[in-house]
């Protein structure tokens, strides 16, 4: 016993002090995309096809990264004039596909949910976390949260073990042909109102396994989804960030 | 047996298959059996379509010789049906039923073909038990064991479990609280990465292979970039070995800490819970100190590695590690020290030597039982060579020797890192990569955090990969828990489980 208290007061407080104050990150960190400049002319719109995961397309000479299907690739092959470079910004997490289109500038950072639903889940958001193909990586950066660092629970927020307990279903991975049942399943055993979190490039179109022919995220939505979190695996941060955003709390 | 002569191969060697012996079926079955009795273990064994010729497969069967450092690479041909060695060879169980669903082959005999992954033939029109080809095989929808009797009752659970964890389906035949059998039924986290290979090295595959189990990326990252550099000839810098290496051990630091903190949670003790769960991000955070991602992605890549260390950065390294130190060793001391702990681990989850032996399991579960199994050992590569001596084996093969090896693994990887960062090379991070050699076999192994993570790579006349093997560690250990839960309580399943703490997607592929 004796033991355990003078561990207890050896290992220290270590809580962050999030939202308060902001996360400190690596400098090697990938966040939000930086564009150096305007797509230079006759170029071949060649980032269209030298990304892997098909993110990179141009729109009247502007770049537009879907961050939805980026990797955050630390080689990122998109741009050949090396346009593409990958800040430290780690808020990412947004309310519509479309806001994923990024083209630099202001980034559209999640809005709350509407009224109705702010008004039950505000402070008490129940989730259900359904793996589908995830490679672990953003299952893990989920599980963390309920570590003392971040503490969830202090949010109010919290992982159920049953979909009839839960608000709301957190999705990672692609999607498997073999999980798609099970996602059903789960989304349907869920109380309505309930909501929807597409978490990493899996769960929002596919990722690393985009053209795989037993994913089925690719372009088809399987659910309807409320709150888009970027990366791979998007970092504990953004997906906390995003989470506190769809609840009005920064 | 002698006179075989397989091909020999070291990890990250490459050798043209025209030196590699076709031997009839039987010479095949009879050289492994062989093999496997003289403490041979198999490490990989898949079937690859001849080249040009109808339907007829090639089964390769590469088994490892740990006390010679090598790898015996057996070749045969099959037809639409072999004779399963899974009787006479625990240790082929699984790959004759990943071959069967593979492509649609029957092994006769296997006692127990069933599918692996739910996935159709990559065959087109065959399959190999015979359901319809037009369509998925729906998932789990085999003849599970099953139990009958009096007080009888059996307990299915999952897909999808309580909590965040990946998903898999295990069903318990029980009497009572006592679980008699356990069958474990996966293939829901299958993406198809093996195929996705074929006809590559792809833009994407990198991604893909940091993706196969994403608490492995840099293990698999690396075997992966083994085989390629194997295939292409390229010698990597010191320097980038040695970074590959720091990567390496952060991420079994990282691994083996949060399954303390998690065995620890299990039970319900929850300062240790605590603490690791915090140290474990500690420990990544250093991974992306390095390159910017926790997991390590986008740090290894065929011919070095992506990011460099500066003296400053390395320095900063090494105090950080410092800090951490002294609380991992006290969270995990509190664990060991503690009788309401170690009175649930003690006994529970046993595994004998010789079922350890005869499953070919790998990695920490193997260890626990006194089999001593080590890539960084027995078939090391770059710094691996002269720095790590360290083989750690633990006697009582139950849980609590599982959560020992992690802790005694854990001191030593910090003590490894301490000695890399003190003294790295002075040469490029990165080699350039040539075209890859055409009609070639290579291998790469690396001790994750789990275990050895195997791959292999054959190349077709054009110096593209025809077939690429991956071999997680889960690959071999999920029989090891559904062995290891016989007439245990099933209460202490979750405890069980998790002194393992195996890959569902590493195993789904």
């Amino acid at each position: 016993m004796l033991q355990i208290i003078r561990e207890r007061w050896r290992q220290g407080f270590k809580t962050g002090k999030f939202p308060k104050e902001e996360p400190i990150l690596p400098p090697r960190f990938r966040g939000l995309p930086n564009f150096s400049e305007d797509c230079p002319s006759g170029c071949g719109k060649a980032c269209e096809t030298r990304c892997p995961f098909s993110a990179c397309r141009q729109v009247d000479g502007r770049l537009v990264l879907d961050l939805g299907r980026c990797l955050f690739c630390a080689d990122c092959p998109a741009c050949p004039h090396g346009r593409i470079t990958f800040g430290r910004d780690y808020r990412l997490a947004v309310r519509k596909r479309e806001d994923l289109l990024y083209s630099g500038g202001e980034y559209p950072l999640a809005q709350p949910l509407e009224p109705a639903r702010l008004k039950l889940f505000g402070r008490s958001l129940k989730l259900r976390q359904v793996s589908a193909g995830g490679c672990n990586g953003c299952e893990a950066d989920c599980n963390v949260l309920g570590t003392l660092v971040f503490d969830l629970g202090r949010f109010g927020i919290q992982f159920v073990a049953s979909p009839r307990h839960a608000d709301g279903l957190l999705l990672t991975g692609p999607v498997t042909e073999n999980m798609r049942g099970a996602v059903l399943d789960t989304y349907e055993a869920m109380p309505a109102p309930k909501i929807v979190i597409a978490t990493g490039a899996c769960g929002i179109n596919g990722g690393p396994f985009l053209h795989s022919s037993e994913v089925s995220r690719g372009d088809d939505p399987v659910l309807p989804v409320d709150l888009y979190i970027p990366g791979c695996p998007p970092h504990p941060y953004t997906i906390l960030d995003g989470l506190l955003r769809l609840l009005g709390r920064r | 047996m002698n006179d075989l002569n397989p091909q020999l191969l070291k990890n990250g060697e490459a050798v043209g298959l025209e030196s590699v012996q076709i031997l009839d079926f039987d010479e095949f079955s009879l050289g492994l059996l062989a093999e496997v009795r003289k403490q041979g273990r198999v490490a990989a064994c898949f079937a690859v379509p001849v080249t040009g010729e109808g339907g007829e497969l090639e089964l390769f069967a590469l088994v490892a010789r740990d006390r010679n450092a090598c790898v015996a690479v057996y070749r045969t041909r099959i037809g639409e049906r072999f004779s399963s060695l899974t009787p006479n060879c625990p240790q082929m169980h699984l790959f004759e039923r990943e071959i069967a669903e593979q492509y649609g082959v029957v092994p006769q005999g296997h006692p127990w073909l069933k599918p692996l992954r739910f996935h159709r033939s990559w065959r087109t029109g065959v399959d190999a038990w015979g359901r319809p080809t037009d369509q998925h095989p729906r998932i789990g929808e085999m003849e599970f064991y099953r139990v009958d009797g009096e007080g009888v009752h059996e307990v299915a659970v999952g897909p999808v479990h309580a909590g965040i964890i990946e998903p898999g389906h295990f069903r318990f035949q029980c009497h009572g609280e006592k679980v008699m059998h356990l069958e474990i039924s996966l293939g829901y986290q299958h993406r198809d990465i093996e195929r996705m290979l074929q006809g590559g090295p792809h833009p994407a595959t990198m991604s893909q292979m940091e993706t196969i189990a994403g608490d492995t990326s840099i293990g698999h990252g690396l075997a992966y970039c083994q085989v390629i550099e194997a295939l292409s000839g390229c010698e990597v810098p010191a320097r980038a070995q040695s970074i590959r290496a720091l990567a390496l051990e952060l991420e079994r630091l990282a691994n083996h800490l949060g399954d303390i903190g998690a065995l620890a949670g299990d039970v319900g003790f929850l300062p240790t819970f605590s603490y690791c769960g915090r140290l474990r991000g500690d420990y990544l955070n250093l991974t992306a100190a390095l390159c910017g991602s926790r997991f390590g992605r986008g740090l290894v890549r065929p011919g070095g590695v992506l990011f460099d260390l500066d003296p400053a950065l390395a320095g900063e390294m090494l105090a950080r590690l410092k800090a951490v130190q002294g609380n991992t060793l006290g969270a995990m001391e509190l664990f060991f020290d503690s009788p309401s702990v170690s009175g649930r681990f003690e006994g529970r989850g046993r595994l004998s030597r010789s079922v350890a032996e005869d499953l070919g399991l790998v990695g920490v579960a193997a260890k626990a039982c006194a089999v001593p199994r080590d890539s960084r050992f027995f078939h090391p590569t770059g710094v691996y060579r002269h720095l790590f001596d360290d083989l750690i084996t633990e006697e009582t093969g139950d849980a609590m020797a599982r959560a020992r090896m992690r802790s005694r693994e854990i001191s030593v990887s910090i003590e490894l890192i301490r000695r890399i960062l003190n003294d790295l090379p002075d040469d490029p991070v990165r080699a350039p990569i040539g075209p890859l050699k055409g009609e070639a076999l290579a291998i790469g192994m690396v001790e994750g955090w789990r275990g050895e993570v195997f791959h292999a790579g054959l190349t077709d006349g054009a110096g593209r990969l025809r077939r690429y093997k991956i071999v997680d560690p889960s690959f071999h250990n999920w029989m090891g828990l559904a062995m290891a839960m016989r007439d245990e309580q099933i209460s202490d399943f979750p405890l069980c489980n998790k002194s393992f703490n195996l890959s569902y997607c590493g195993f789904d592929l």
